[in-house]
């Protein structure tokens, strides 16, 4: 591809002047516009400062001016991208969503992307999603996985007053996600907030229930394997030590360090978030330049 | 007959004492247990997995019993006591919610970290308008300030929860430390909100510090029979029954009945008696959350290292409740930090 496709960002919070940074660095993708609804936003001032488009007309910038991004990364809140979400489709743009209004499949760049390049809705389902299911996949595609479940730690500085609020939406859409796009028969989701100081950096247990008689050097592999793969797009992504086998089950530990772009480094949670953001629309970009060459 | 204040006891056997019972409580044992302290006359009595509902998991330990199993056996027993449960955001849902009402559960508490009130407050919500008696549940009161813990207190108190505990996890208040939190939120909290406190034996405080908080206007009191309990255990029951009556703290049970309880339907289905040992007095001591006692043990057993350093470091690097499975990370760890082992 030739030409970097252009991007606008729908929300000029913390985690649209993250995403920013990140889209900055895309070798696919182009930030073309940073919209907000307060025109004081600290994220609006460096938008502008990076040279980028701004406004605080929200979603009305972008169905006045369709034609200058193709995907729209929606950094605003659930009940926003309710209302965005039709309109954006509308002017014949696709939504990143990074809020969890669900309203378009979830997607882990490292599982499931290829699956959903038509939808004109992606949605990045949670953070502990992006950091776990990766995992589950791994294990799941090497032994049946008729339960998993994963233990998500993030520092209290770090969980904003949208997950504060709604910290059911976390579990369920997290463990519904272990299971459609993980492989699991059955998952479960447990959220912990740590108000450590200084800030601990997003941990991450995913426990999978396998059979005593699977394959463990397969499973070491596959994991190894799809821990390189999420690295590539969340470089701050690790295992902490080998997985744990016991009898029945094996437990995975990860950390996730944040590239601190705008957020601090210890809100792996909301880096990975931004991370995975990117690498959507930039598998999304080639996808759909394979599947839609000019006849 | 009795002058001092009336306090509502709220016995922990089945919740708190699940930890201790690894969660392998049969419904047979619910209902002996439940029946007994109702007909002693316990006013409230709290049956779930002892990380709340939904706590069932690798993290915490799969229950022998579907906790909702408990619950309705739980409610089937009692004539005069209340069935309550326990809820922590992040693990359970408001679902689990739902359906321990319609079971019959019609007290609950809403339980987070000393300092995370505000992931509650739509549960504490829900509960009320489902008619639960609603209590917030500050958990590792320790890890915060009096005055900070009022502040979470009130965001729990303007949700609609009708009493606040200060939950002394870890068992490491001091009862100069119990009487300040206590002070604070009773001074602080609407007249009608009432305060409770939750203790647990590490530092062998629980009585003491259980009277502290009562001097300084705490109105519910929990305990569990026998102590039963994570970490050393709880206040027991019996003991607080019994020392409440000496004071002349009013209290709907009865001594005598409750030493019955203790000594021929509880003590005979523990696994162990509850010690303050090195492990068990570590959780106080440095701060750490009593129900990682038996994981640790379980960890220091697989990774051949020892609990107390397992506890130790747990507490270095300042876990909340929840965090089991920092347990066998730092066990690894340890493990790895040492020499292999003769012949290994």
């Amino acid at each position: 591809m030739s030409e970097k496709v252009p991007c606008a960002i729908l929300g000029s919070g913390n985690i649209g002047t993250d995403l920013m940074y990140k889209l900055q660095r895309s070798q696919t993708l182009e930030p073309t516009a940073v919209i907000g609804i307060d025109p004081n936003s600290d994220g609006l001032r460096r938008a502008e400062a990076a040279g980028l488009e701004t406004s605080a007309e929200g979603v009305d910038w972008i169905v006045a001016n369709p034609d200058k991004c193709r995907f729209v990364f929606e950094a605003t809140s659930a009940g926003a991208h309710r209302a965005n979400a039709p309109k954006i489709a509308a002017a014949g743009l696709q939504s990143i969503d990074l809020t969890p209004a669900k309203l378009g499949p979830g997607v882990v760049p490292a599982v499931n992307i290829e699956e959903h390049w038509e939808a004109a809705d992606v949605n990045m389902i949670t953070c502990g999603g992006q950091a776990t299911i990766p995992m589950v996949a791994a294990v799941s595609e090497v032994t049946p996985v008729p339960y998993a479940e994963i233990v998500a730690t993030i520092a209290s500085l770090s969980a904003g007053p949208g997950t504060r609020e709604s910290i059911d939406a976390f579990t369920r859409t997290t463990a519904k996600g272990l299971e459609e796009i993980g492989g699991a028969e059955r998952g479960k989701a447990i959220i912990i907030l740590n108000p450590a100081d200084p800030p601990l950096i997003m941990r991450d247990t995913v426990f999978c229930a396998i059979s005593p008689e699977a394959d463990r050097d397969a499973i070491r592999a596959s994991i190894e394997r799809m821990r390189e793969r999420v690295a590539t797009y969340v470089p701050g992504y690790r295992l902490r030590g080998e997985p744990q086998f016991e009898e029945d089950r094996v437990a995975i530990f990860i950390e996730v360090e944040g590239a601190a772009d705008y957020l601090p480094a210890y809100a792996g949670n909301l880096d990975i978030m931004t991370a995975a953001a990117v690498a959507v629309g930039e598998e999304l970009a080639k996808l759909r330049s394979r599947e839609q060459v000019p006849a | 007959m009795s002058q001092g204040p009336k306090v509502t006891l709220v016995d922990s056997t089945l919740r708190d004492g699940s930890h201790a019972k690894r969660h392998q409580i049969s419904v047979e044992q619910v209902v002996a247990v439940s029946s007994a302290l109702d007909a002693a006359g316990v006013d409230v009595i709290e049956v779930s997995h002892g990380d709340g509902l939904g706590g069932a998991s690798f993290n915490y330990g799969f229950a022998l019993t579907d906790e909702f199993e408990l619950i309705e056996a739980a409610v089937g027993a009692v004539e005069r006591a209340q069935i309550a449960v326990l809820l922590l955001p992040g693990i359970g849902v408001k679902e689990d919610l739902n359906r321990a009402r319609e079971l019959g559960a019609s007290v609950v508490r809403i339980a987070t970290h000393s300092t995370e009130a505000d992931i509650a407050p739509s549960h504490i919500a829900l509960a009320r308008e489902l008619g639960f008696k609603t209590a917030g549940f500050l958990m590792m009161a320790h890890m915060n300030t009096p005055e900070g813990l009022l502040e979470q207190a009130k965001i729990m108190e303007e949700a609609g929860a009708e009493i606040v505990y200060v939950t002394d996890s870890a068992g490491a208040l001091t009862p100069d430390a119990v009487a300040a939190r206590v002070a604070a939120l009773r001074g602080g909290l609407d007249a009608g909100t009432e305060v409770g406190i939750h203790c647990h034996e590490n530092l062998s405080l629980a009585i003491a510090n259980s009277l502290v908080a009562v001097e300084n206007g705490a109105r519910w009191v929990d305990g569990c029979t026998c102590g039963l309990g994570a970490g050393a255990g709880n206040a027991p029951t019996e003991v607080l029954t019994a020392v409440f009556e000496k004071l002349g703290i009013e209290v709907n049970a009865d001594t005598f009945a409750m030493l019955d309880v203790a000594d021929d339907v509880v003590r005979p289905i523990m696994d162990r008696p509850q010690l303050v040992d090195r492990a068990s007095l570590i959780l106080g001591y440095a701060g750490v959350y009593s129900s990682f006692l038996l994981h640790a043990e379980r960890a220091a057993e697989r990774f051949h290292v020892s609990t107390k350093d397992i506890l130790v470091e747990v507490g270095k690097r300042k876990a909340v409740g929840g965090q089991e499975d920092l347990i066998i990370d730092i066990a690894a760890e340890l493990a790895a930090a040492q020499p292999a082992p003769a012949g290994a």
